[in-house]
């Protein structure tokens, strides 16, 4: 027996240090692989940072703007529809060319014109058409540098290379040197980033449109998913027998919620499109789609929730004499109400972010005009995203960037919500 | 109670809404995404400067755009869809069973598509034939029987080339920029080889046979239809790793170019002026990749691209002529237009004005 114990402790003993290295080496692939993830988030956040942050400053120059009636081609008329009409782009030009009188021929001149944006004039014409009495006064006015100069300010256009291998040629070169010598070139906030649809000029493009369309798109999700996927967990969960339908019903949602979003759009197309013959485009059938995608998600952790809640406060209720409505309804929702919601924030969320169901009812679509209702043609911010990262031109690059940071602070936000709101309202029995 | 009637007439609303939605007031065009981002441009100056809403553009694929277009007439059509390829006869019966009839044609210009690799590698000097052979799936060996590409360099393929390895990132087979590249390059690369020549012009089961049988293509292959032999075996891509799909996305191959020195990429000329810092246009068959050169037609590698309008609805839904005029304009696509800044190659002015007379007067297409 003593031997046979010794024996025993012997082997415990002897195989201790193995046993005690293996649970080292298994925390401390733990913490590599923490490592690992987070270097791979810090990696992905500096690389979006740093290539989009530039984006939400915008060069501008400043011009003297001389409302000449002459020149905008209106003569006395002051009504909206001769200046709504009229040629603001010639102000421009008349401006310019006093800074840069030297400049005659006309190719020379066609490069000096372009370096302020095209949307220039429509600026001009907005501030007229708010204010006709403007007309004959002088202003100097910041107007939009057209995106080559950006670019170049920005110093994503290497001046070092050889003229031939720059978008830009050393004379413009040397103009924007000489304007911002004279101090009329500077970096400001990027408004338009914000307000803007998008545009195929990228200092005219923004993420306005994409987010009012997400905006609309999500509304009607919200409108829908929350109160059917919380009706569906009460009746499931509180009121449904256990039978075989019920459990294939249970079965079929939990799928439901693996099934890859591109799906979901085909039966949009489908179903809301094809058959219900709504508009292509429209943010009321992202909505629907992004509906069908979100449902199982606030199904699954509406029922969680309600699971959460300990029965002994329904027996309560039982033993009061509430009914099983008002046990529900009164006792039972209200501390499974928190976990619903935080249920249905990390499912708007992923709708937010999501792309590929709205491939297929058309809202990767090129919009310009802001949506004023869920019915009116338009994208979402993450295929705005899309949109931009296969644009050619060089401005576009940092733009793409920085609509990324935008949506990944909305995401961030959401989540935080769902988080705060957990924090505060969470009970544990 | 009162929720519940809400609740009601929230849906009722909806309902109407919808029910509204039966008439459009923007153009809807949907097609090619080499076309896009030329009809953006045109489709944004049109909204800025009239008192129509802005076209909606869908960027879609030249097949998928005709697709929808062909579906039929009326509001939830669209009303113009743009190819980067000229539409099939099969496309045109499907139109027409549909019930679009009329379908209005315009040639937009050229689009040329670049090899390039970084500029920190040297300059590629290519024939259509070096790049057949360093690229098809299958090549004439050397008993002028076809074998699976053997060539690993591109010394291999011409001793006056460089020895890197050969890696050539392009689209993949769903884009309209590799149907062009595999007609313009493989196919008239393939024609160097006179087996191979023959077979395209061959005709008839009689003579398409007996060469199928010199190539050792597999008699498999032969569907009646002579020229589709040809196709199979000179536009099939190799797949060991020599030519990489690299997605529709031609930033993300420039991207990789410059990575990669060793590397050559296939892209859209648009794509290639705007990084001409970072990349050169190799020269196939001696022209250098320009807007000159692919303008007067002596750069091979060079496509037209059209859009079709459906003529039912110019008229119905506001806007479809004045964009038609914007577009056909020598603002837009003259040789100073606005589309050549964004890449555009445009058409001969004698075309251009032809083109531009057709549209004016609605004249339908006939194949």
């Amino acid at each position: 027996m003593a031997d046979r114990s010794t024996t025993t402790l012997d082997k415990v003993n002897a195989s201790l240090a193995r046993r005690y290295a293996k649970e080292r080496r298994f925390r401390r692939m733990g913490l590599v692989a923490i490592a690992t993830g987070l270097l791979f988030v810090l990696l992905l956040f500096t690389s979006i940072i740093s290539n989009g942050y530039s984006a939400f400053w915008q060069t501008h120059v400043k011009l003297d703007i001389t409302f000449n009636a002459e020149q905008l081609g209106i003569g006395d008329a002051r009504d909206f529809e001769a200046l709504s009409s009229a040629d603001y782009a010639a102000l421009v030009r008349a401006s310019l060319k006093e800074i840069f009188p030297e400049v005659r021929e006309r190719k020379e001149r066609r490069k000096l014109y372009k370096m302020i944006s095209t949307g220039a004039p429509l600026l001009l014409r907005e501030m007229l058409i708010n204010d006709p009495s403007l007309v004959g006064s002088h202003h100097a006015i910041w107007l939009p540098a057209d995106d080559d100069i950006d670019m170049l300010v920005k110093g994503q256009i290497d001046r070092t290379l050889p003229e031939s291998a720059r978008r830009l040629n050393d004379q413009v070169v040397g103009w924007v040197d000489r304007l911002t010598e004279n101090g009329v070139v500077a970096q400001l906030f990027n408004t338009t980033f914000f307000t803007a649809g998008d545009s195929r000029e990228p200092e005219l493009a923004g993420i306005g449109g994409a987010i009012t369309g997400s905006f609309y798109a999500l509304l009607v999700t919200l409108l829908l998913a929350f109160p059917i996927g919380v009706a569906t967990a009460i009746y499931l969960e509180e009121f449904a027998p256990k039978n075989r339908w019920t459990d294939l019903i249970e079965i079929n949602i939990n799928n439901l919620a693996a099934v890859p979003s591109i799906v979901f759009g085909l039966l949009g197309l489908a179903l809301f499109i094809n058959i219900a013959g709504l508009p292509r485009s429209a943010p009321l059938v992202g909505g629907l789609v992004l509906t069908l995608m979100t449902l199982p998600t606030i199904i699954i952790a509406s029922r969680a929730a309600l699971k959460s809640v300990p029965p002994s406060i329904r027996e309560a209720a039982i033993g009061i004499g509430a009914s099983k409505m008002q046990t529900v309804f009164h006792h039972v929702l209200p501390q499974a109400l928190p976990g619903m919601l935080t249920g249905t924030i990390i499912g708007m969320a992923q709708a937010l972010g999501e792309t590929a169901p709205l491939l297929m009812i058309g809202m990767v679509a090129f919009v310009v005009d802001i949506p004023g209702g869920p019915l009116d043609p338009s994208t979402a911010l993450p295929v705005q995203i899309f949109l931009w990262a296969d644009s050619p031109e060089r401005a576009f690059v940092e733009r793409t960037s920085a609509a990324i940071m935008v949506l990944l602070a909305f995401l961030i936000s959401m989540n935080l919500l769902a988080v705060l709101l957990r924090k505060k309202f969470e009970r544990r029995w | 109670m009162i929720n519940k009637r809400t609740v009601l007439a929230a849906a009722l609303v909806v309902a109407a809404t919808s029910v509204t939605a039966a008439s459009r007031d923007y153009v809807s065009i949907v097609g090619s995404s080499t076309v896009y981002p030329f009809a953006t441009v045109v489709a944004e100056t049109f909204g800025k400067t009239t008192k129509y809403k802005t076209p909606k553009i869908e960027s879609t694929g030249s097949g998928g755009g005709l697709k929808l277009f062909c579906a039929g007439v009326g509001i939830e059509h669209p009303d113009i869809t743009n190819a980067s390829r000229r539409i099939k006869e099969s496309e045109v019966a499907l139109c027409a069973k549909n019930g679009v009839k009329e379908i209005i044609e315009v040639k937009v210009g050229y689009d040329g598509i670049a090899i390039a690799n970084s500029k920190a590698a040297p300059l590629f000097k290519l024939s259509r034939k070096d790049l057949y052979l360093a690229l098809a799936k299958q090549v004439p060996g050397p008993q002028g029987k076809l074998i699976d590409n053997p060539y690993k360099s591109w010394k291999d393929v011409n001793p006056t080339l460089p020895n890197i390895k050969i890696e050539v990132l392009g689209p993949p087979p769903t884009s309209g920029t590799r149907d062009a590249f595999s007609e313009l390059v493989l196919g008239a690369g393939a024609q160097a080889f006179a087996d191979l020549k023959a077979l395209r012009k061959a005709k008839g089961e009689g003579a398409v046979k007996p060469l199928m049988r010199k190539l050792g293509i597999p008699m498999s292959v032969y569907n009646k239809k002579g020229k589709k032999v040809f196709k199979a075996v000179a536009y099939s891509m190799r797949e060991d790793g020599a030519y990489i799909e690299a997605g529709e996305n031609d930033n993300l191959i420039i991207q990789k170019l410059e990575a990669n020195p060793n590397a050559l990429g296939v892209f859209g000329f648009s794509f290639l002026e705007q990084n001409a810092d970072k990349v050169q246009g190799s020269i196939v068959d001696g022209v250098a990749p320009t807007f000159e050169s692919i303008a007067d037609g002596s750069y091979p590698v060079s496509r037209p691209l059209y859009f079709y309008v459906k003529k039912a609805h110019v008229g119905k839904v506001p806007g479809i002529k004045g964009y038609l005029a914007e577009f056909t304009s020598n603002k837009a696509w003259g040789e100073e237009g606005y589309l050549t800044d964004k890449g555009l190659i445009p058409m001969p002015k004698q075309e251009r004005l032809q083109f531009a007379s057709d549209v004016k007067n609605l004249k339908p297409l006939s194949l």
